[in-house]
């Protein structure tokens, strides 16, 4: 096989590096080197940090049960400011400091710049956050795993729900401008006319920190759109239905998971009422969440952020799969991702051949009395 | 006809938020001919002061009129205080620098501050108080412009208005622009011109931080990341009126609000901020200082 | 030494900042969960910090000030054009370019593939930055737009491989030259501007690119950006990652050899002393006869045309873009390298390149600390060395009276 070939010119050049580069490497041979990597400064610091805490957590909790096979981890953390430049400096760090396994990539453009060179050198990323279906679905990355459904996935079961569930025949789809949120509005479009019953009367970004959303809201009131599809994050989505209750407009506003996120409840209180948003099931109800978000509050003494279990959960299967696999070749971790199941606060999962997760069911929940209340 | 009114309104509010920090912006510009990008970041931690004062005499069951007074004179205060130290910092000492050293000061005061805030607060968005209620008298034409939007554009105006008396008619507005207009003969005709310019500073922050609780009580939320894309904007505006007048930085910000909400409404969105800096380059190809600048002729 | 007075001093600066820090540093609220969290360790923090850096920061700016007192004509010429003086000796110079090459030469040898890799990224900023040098501390036509040229040379690579299949070397000098019709474009319509005017325009121009390529989707791919963008090639030789890295980093290397040449020629050229005198006085240079318009173009268009090279670098160093990669931070980074090192000056802009993007690469063991220290760090070198790390030095010529001859000194 070429592939393992490869590896062991690889694997040879690398331990030539690491020879001549950093003798004292060998040191620090029994422990397990976790890469953290996002944006922890900038603009997106605030989807980059939950993922650093969820990973201080667990790291916290599993060494002081002993590790994994009786081998400390230590995290390495990285800030790429989810930029492609940045990232790619990172990733070679990382890969010079000796990391086993990556939590990260939070933004799709900076991870997808990312990871050849993690897979050069046979390392096993694992996102919280980065939804860009061509991530998994091109097969250009096969070390690229992610806790979190891909943009076309959740595109359909919100076209689904806003059409055969809701009935709705006008829909405006909105997004940010972004990488993540307008990806989500084209395959939102996309499965909206291709299932026929509903027709698109407005697609348009808006600019992410504008300081004022009313021009873009009246141009809604003005398409007659029923319902608003937002792709996006909470910031923009807690804008958006503030200034459409404030400007008396009565459709109701469908989003994604960048959305279904606590804070934004807590930033648009009473506005956000009604709003729908996809995002795994059950999470709620599952212990495992309960316990994610109380080890949080306990140790940072804050509600946690953006994808915190979505990042929670990768640790424990990352986890799981070096222990079950015994190493951290790239190799058996998948084979390891791939057939053992886990128990994550997002549901019970494994993950399928190109990376993406098995049993995060998705499903679509309403802000009722100020929680998202799953809808059967 | 109704879809205009209200893409009107909503250019309105947007050039009032943009003309309340680019009023700080002027000020400091016509004074020392500093962009100083360190502005955006007072305007946030504005922002991040009512917040927190807001939120505290709320927890003590304070009247809803005395959260706004209360919060709004405590961001004033704080923000005049970080303004006054950022001059005195990184800008004082560069007075006789070459003319780009105060800029890149500025650009690292402006990272320095949003990380300070970064770090002592939280990278998460907070929801921030609706400070002002609903009044009913505007409930029939809430469609078009709301009660936030309205007191937005009333403060806007009076604070227009106070600061060209200020500048036109008080002792120290006449020392301003006698420091503006030249530093030298303002010295020798005996006028503190280090006072000058921290006056301005602080009259500049108190301006960012109103703007900064109104705009945060409109948007609802805030974030230490507000203040750079809002900053930007605002400096936008201020030179498409002409950096350094008063009147011109309030219709600079009209004329980009304007702009952006039509662009929004008849082409747009995508392109919206495409059509306010394409506007700003053709402005300032016919007329090279902006709409209200005054023409400089260069005398050899 | 320190005297009571400076202690009081301090002591009040340091009440200021307690009080300056008070809302933000002690207190946390929770809106909605209405509760307060009070940090008092945080105000003790503050205001030993503030107390200890207020010592500092004064001691700091009376050496400065000392020494600007004092050195007005002779010390400053031997204090801070040290590296220029021995640039001007021909022996010491071979010396100096000579340890400089064998270091940058040696390097992905000594050095981890993530060292080649920064420094490949520090050598790419410093080509952008002799670009930058040429509008802003050469020209002084203050450009806040300048990473939309890179952005061309970026995504004119990316999209003529991603459509038409083209390769790095046939691209480099396009997406150079591309860059270089876009300055001219950008050039035109702001020749009659101003200063800080030309700032905001340049600015403007920037962020429309960048929109353009954010929204336009079916031409560069919007906001997800080009992926897959091939690396160099080396005669059709495969090279593996590590290999591939350690090429890039040879390629730049001479790259910025090349460019350092082409600057220091232009520098000294005809065209270079135009825009030294066009930066000085405008109206005493039309009158001189020199064509304003020409030369201001030839400004942006060369500027922009090392902007294009670096852009194509770029994106075959990353192998993906987008328009995230090119905002205005950027620009206002590529700034700061050329008034860091200072302006007009070669040697002081390849030195503020590798400081100002060595630095939060060698500030990572900060953690989240990291872009704090370096704002400080910007602020804090500005206000000490305002003229940046080498200032420039202006050609001179000496009236020497041995030699009334023809007048041509050093």
């Amino acid at each position: 096989m070429s592939m393992s070939l490869n590896r062991k010119i690889v694997a040879a050049a690398a331990g030539l590096m690491l020879a001549i580069a950093v003798p004292v490497a060998g040191v620090a041979a029994d422990t397990l080197k976790m890469g953290v990597v996002g944006p922890h400064s900038g603009d997106l610091a605030s989807y980059g940090l939950p993922s650093v805490n969820a990973a201080k957590i667990l790291v916290e909790q599993i060494n002081a049960a002993g590790g994994i096979n009786g081998k400390q981890i230590e995290l390495l953390i990285e800030d790429t400011v989810c930029d492609a430049k940045t990232a790619t400096d990172v990733a070679t760090k990382l890969v010079s400091d000796g990391a086993q396994f990556v939590l990260g990539g939070i933004c799709s453009g900076s991870t997808k710049a990312a990871l050849p060179i993690y897979l050069d050198a046979g390392i096993l990323v694992m996102s919280p956050s980065a939804t860009n279906p061509g991530l998994t679905q091109s097969g250009d990355y096969p070390n690229f795993f992610r806790t979190i459904a891909p943009d076309d996935a959740q595109a359909q079961l919100d076209v689904d729900f806003a059409i055969d569930k809701m009935g709705y025949k006008k829909i405006a789809v909105v997004h940010d401008k972004g990488d993540y949120g307008k990806g989500f509005a084209e395959f939102a479009k996309m499965f909206i006319e291709k299932n026929g019953n509903a027709e698109v009367v407005l697609f348009e970004g808006v600019t992410p920190g504008a300081v004022d959303y009313s021009a873009i809201v009246q141009k809604i009131k003005q398409s007659g759109a029923e319902t608003v599809m937002f792709g996006g994050y909470h910031p923009e989505a807690s804008k958006i239905v503030t200034m459409m209750k404030k400007k008396r407009l009565d459709a109701s506003f469908i989003s994604d998971d960048g959305v279904k996120d606590i804070t934004f409840i807590k930033v648009a209180g009473e506005f956000a009422e009604g709003a729908y948003a996809s995002g795994p099931m059950d999470t709620s109800s599952n212990p495992l969440s309960k316990a994610a978000v109380e080890a949080h509050k306990k140790e940072f003494g804050s509600d946690p952020g953006a994808f915190y279990e979505n990042a929670y959960s990768a640790v424990l299967a990352m986890a799981n799969a070096v222990k079950v696999a015994g190493s951290t070749d790239l190799e058996a971790l998948k084979k390891a991702l791939q057939t053992e199941k886990v128990d994550t606060p997002v549901g019970t999962i494994s993950f399928d051949e190109r990376g993406d997760a098995i049993g995060v069911g998705f499903s679509v929940y309403q802000v009722q009395n100020g929680t998202f209340v799953e809808l059967k | 006809m109704d879809y205009f009114i209200e893409l009107l309104f909503s250019g309105l509010t947007r050039g009032s938020i943009y003309a309340l920090i680019a009023l700080g912006y002027t000020m400091v510009y016509g004074i020392i001919g500093l962009i100083n990008f360190a502005h955006g970041e007072i305007y946030m931690i504005g922002a991040f002061t009512a917040f927190i004062v807001a939120t505290i005499l709320s927890i003590l069951g304070f009247p809803a009129l005395a959260i706004i007074v209360l919060a709004g004179l405590a961001a004033v205060v704080w923000s005049a205080s970080y303004g006054y130290t950022i001059e005195k910092i990184a800008y004082k000492p560069l007075r006789h620098a070459p003319r780009l050293s105060p800029l890149i000061s500025a650009i690292g005061m402006s990272m320095f501050l949003q990380n300070y805030v970064l770090l002592a607060q939280t990278s998460d968005f907070l929801p921030f108080p609706q400070l002002i209620s609903d009044f009913n008298f505007m409930e029939p034409v809430a469609h078009i412009v709301g009660s936030t939007d309205l007191v937005i554009l009333v403060t806007t105006t009076v604070v227009m208005i106070c600061l060209t008396i200020l500048i036109k008619y008080t002792k120290i507005g006449k020392a301003m622009r006698a420091t503006s207009q030249d530093r030298m003969m303002a010295m020798l005709v005996g006028i503190n011109v280090n006072r000058i310019i921290s006056v301005t500073f602080i009259i500049g922050s108190s301006l960012a931080a109103i703007g900064g609780m109104l705009i945060a009580s409109h948007i609802g939320q805030i974030n230490f990341y507000i203040g750079f894309i809002a900053g930007i904007k605002a400096f936008t505006a201020a030179v498409l009126g002409g950096i350094g007048s008063i009147p011109g930085a309030v219709l600079g910000s009209v004329v980009l609000g304007l702009t952006e909400s039509f662009a929004t409404g008849y082409v747009s969105s995508d392109y919206e901020d495409v059509f306010a800096f394409s506007l700003l380059v053709l402005i300032l190809i016919f007329k090279p200082s902006g709409i209200l600048g005054k023409a400089d002729t260069q005398k050899v | 030494m320190i005297t009571f007075q400076e202690l009081k001093r301090s002591f009040f600066i340091s009440l200021w900042f307690v009080f300056l820090t008070f809302p933000i540093m002690v207190i946390r609220v929770d809106s909605i969960e209405k509760t307060v969290q009070w940090r008092w360790m945080n105000m003790l923090y503050v205001a030993v910090g503030a107390f200890i850096l207020s010592l500092i920061f004064r001691y700091m700016m009376r050496r400065k000030e000392g020494q600007s007192a004092d050195d007005d004509e002779e010390t400053s010429t031997s204090d801070q054009h040290l590296i220029h003086r021995w640039l001007t000796v021909p022996r010491y110079r071979n010396i100096i370019y000579g340890v400089m090459l064998t270091l940058a030469l040696v390097l992905p040898l000594v050095f981890s593939t993530y060292q080649t890799s920064i420094m490949t990224t520090a050598l790419l900023y410093v080509v952008l930055g002799l670009g930058l040098n040429i509008v802003v501390g050469l020209a002084g036509l203050l450009d806040l737009g300048y990473v939309a040229f890179y952005a061309v040379g970026a995504y004119t690579y990316a999209l003529l491989y991603h459509f038409f299949g083209m390769s790095f070397w046939i691209v480099l000098p396009l997406g150079g030259m591309l860059a270089a019709v876009f300055g001219i474009l950008l050039g035109i319509p702001v020749l009659r501007l101003r200063g800080d005017y030309l700032a905001i325009v340049t600015l403007g121009f920037g962020e429309i690119i960048r929109l353009i390529l954010e929204n336009w989707g079916e031409f560069s791919q919007g906001p997800s950006g080009v992926s897959n963008i091939p690396r160099p090639s080396f005669f059709g030789i495969d090279m593996s990652l590590d290999t591939a890295l350690i090429y890039i980093y040879y390629l730049m290397i001479a790259f910025v050899i090349f460019t350092i040449f082409i600057v220091n020629r232009l520098q000294n050229s005809r065209l270079g002393r135009a825009w030294v005198a066009l930066r000085e006085d405008e109206i005493a240079c039309q009158a001189m006869g020199i064509d304003k318009m020409k030369t201001k173009l030839a400004a942006f268009s060369l500027g922009a045309f090392w902007a294009g090279i670096a852009g194509v670098i770029f994106a075959a160093k990353t192998t993906f873009i987008s328009p995230r990669s090119f905002t205005f931070i950027e620009s206002a980074i590529i700034l700061s390298i050329v008034v860091l090192g200072g302006m007009g000056s070669i040697i002081g802009v390849i030195i503020g390149a590798m400081v100002l993007i060595l630095l939060p690469e060698y500030l990572r063991f900060l953690s989240e600390y990291r872009m704090l220290a370096f704002g400080a760090i910007l602020v804090c070198m500005m206000v000490f060395r305002p003229q940046g790390i080498i200032a420039s030095v202006r050609r001179t010529y000496t009236y020497n009276k041995k030699e009334t001859a023809d007048g041509e000194g050093a």
